[in-house]
């Protein structure tokens, strides 16, 4: 029933390793300081991949969510918490190290711009999930519960942007426009150091989804093992 | 009680009206009986308006500013109580094992929990609007006003009856269904307060239409999501 994990997410995990070390190594010595923004911009590279990957891990999630709905097999509830634990993890290194490179650059840690609300808004609605599994102990309830409250929260995401983009149109925003500061031209050396970041970021999110998805199913296995014993 | 007696029968036509009708008017009568309900919604908001107006303590003209964020978050606030109540009612009276039982879909569930607590929203709303207006010495009555109510708390229910069901089926249910509830309800809170200001403070009317479009949208989606949703939320 318990499950080790398997040789080759073994040596994914040395590449994935080798490859953040990697990317460190190119965004500090490989890339230019922009011209403007100074170090700072530095933060970009892994900003960008982290959230990435955490909107994948939602996008993941929702999926594993209508995929356990249907088929009813435990493994895709597994997919869904690892893919909304990661999720929320890479979302908030995306808001850190957002709100490091806002600091100096929009002269304010947060704004209330569509992007930073929805992704605030998108913690928080998954930070509910959690409360919500936490509060449910018998296996199949949780996982039919947890997976239409993943459905009903992803569904509201795309109206939560829009709501607030109109919301910022029609009042000016004062501190910190997105898209008229802050944006820059990337040099040939920077896109590539972009792209490797991406890449590394989507290896990491690979393996560490795969290692909590096993650790999921070995915990729901062991749990199950423990009641059937008592 | 009059309601009642239209007698339910299980034909193929009119299977899904009558068994939405006749769920309806049993907690319609268990609330008639026992006030219990709309009484502790109706505490509870006039609460929260005195004390908006002790907090912000605002000057006549900015009241109607801000009558359309202290509605909502008001009836936002109260209508937890019904929702809470409503599920509650059916998980410890065991009545939901024999709705799980009844020989129709669960829709015909959603759809009678959704209207009788869409009306039980009205009712305070109406009562919310006639303090606020008391207190403030404002004149809130407006048509475009009522109709982004109507709008808003029908998005809310929806929402609302889809978590509180959920949430029926956890343990310790009462203090988690804000929080498993708010978070899904930021579009439809800020559609449903801009609109409502660009109604009473006048304003952009291409604005207004967006809001609404904006509420209608919600109200669409989330009356989709319980009709297909429902049945895997009741399912045991």
């Amino acid at each position: 029933m318990i499950k080790k994990a398997p040789k080759t997410l073994l040596v994914m995990d040395a590449l994935a390793a080798l490859g953040l070390i990697s990317a460190l190594v190119l965004v500090f010595f490989f890339t230019p300081v922009e011209q403007t923004m100074g170090m700072v911009q530095k933060v970009f590279y892994f900003h960008v991949a982290a959230t990435w990957t955490g909107m994948l891990g939602f996008l993941l999630a929702m999926v594993a969510s209508v995929a356990y709905l249907k088929t009813k097999k435990l493994d895709w509830d597994s997919a869904a918490v690892a893919g909304t634990e990661i999720g929320m993890v890479f979302v908030l290194i995306g808001i850190i190290t957002g709100s490091i490179w806002a600091k100096p650059i929009w002269n304010t840690w947060w704004t209330w711009d569509p992007r930073l609300t929805t992704t605030f808004i998108m913690e928080l609605i998954y930070a509910a999930y959690f409360v919500l599994r936490a509060n449910l102990t018998e296996i199949r309830q949780r996982a039919r519960l947890a997976s239409i409250y993943a459905i009903v929260g992803f569904t509201t995401v795309p109206l939560t942007f829009l709501s607030i983009r109109i919301f910022r149109s029609i009042h000016p925003v004062v501190i910190g426009d997105s898209s008229s500061s802050g944006m820059f031209a990337m040099s040939s050396s920077m896109l590539f150091t972009f792209i490797y970041s991406l890449v590394v970021f989507s290896l990491f999110f690979v393996v560490v989804f795969w290692h909590r998805y096993l650790l999921e199913n070995n915990q729901r296995n062991l749990t199950t093992i423990i009641m059937e014993e008592d | 009680m009059g309601l009642l007696s239209i007698k339910v029968y299980w034909g193929d036509e009119m299977k899904f009206l009558k068994a939405t009708w006749a769920i309806l008017c049993k907690d319609l009568l268990t609330e008639k009986r026992t006030f219990v309900t709309m009484g502790s919604m109706l505490v509870f908001a006039l609460i929260v308006i005195l004390i908006f107006m002790f907090a912000f303590d605002l000057a006549v003209g900015l009241r109607k500013e801000a009558a359309s964020g202290i509605i909502w978050v008001t009836l936002c606030f109260a209508g937890t109580l019904s929702l809470d109540r409503t599920m509650a009612l059916e998980r410890d009276a065991e009545g939901i094992d024999g709705l799980r039982l009844a020989p129709f879909d669960h829709t015909v569930v959603f759809v009678a929990k959704v209207l009788t607590n869409w009306v039980y929203l009205l009712i305070i709303a109406v009562i919310v609007l006639a303090a606020y207006a008391l207190f403030g010495n404002v004149m809130l009555f407006n048509g475009g006003f009522f109709a982004i109510i109507l709008l808003g708390t029908f998005g809310y229910i929806l929402i609302g009856i889809l978590v509180a069901t959920l949430n029926m089926q956890i343990k310790s249910h009462g203090p988690l269904l804000s929080v498993l509830l708010f978070p899904l309800l930021i579009p439809l809170l800020l559609a449903a307060v801009n609109a409502s200001s660009l109604v009473l403070n006048g304003g952009d009317p291409a604005g207004l239409r967006t809001w609404v479009n904006v509420l209608i949208g919600y109200d669409l989606l989330f009356l989709a999501a319980g009709i297909l949703l429902y049945d895997k939320i009741l399912d045991e």
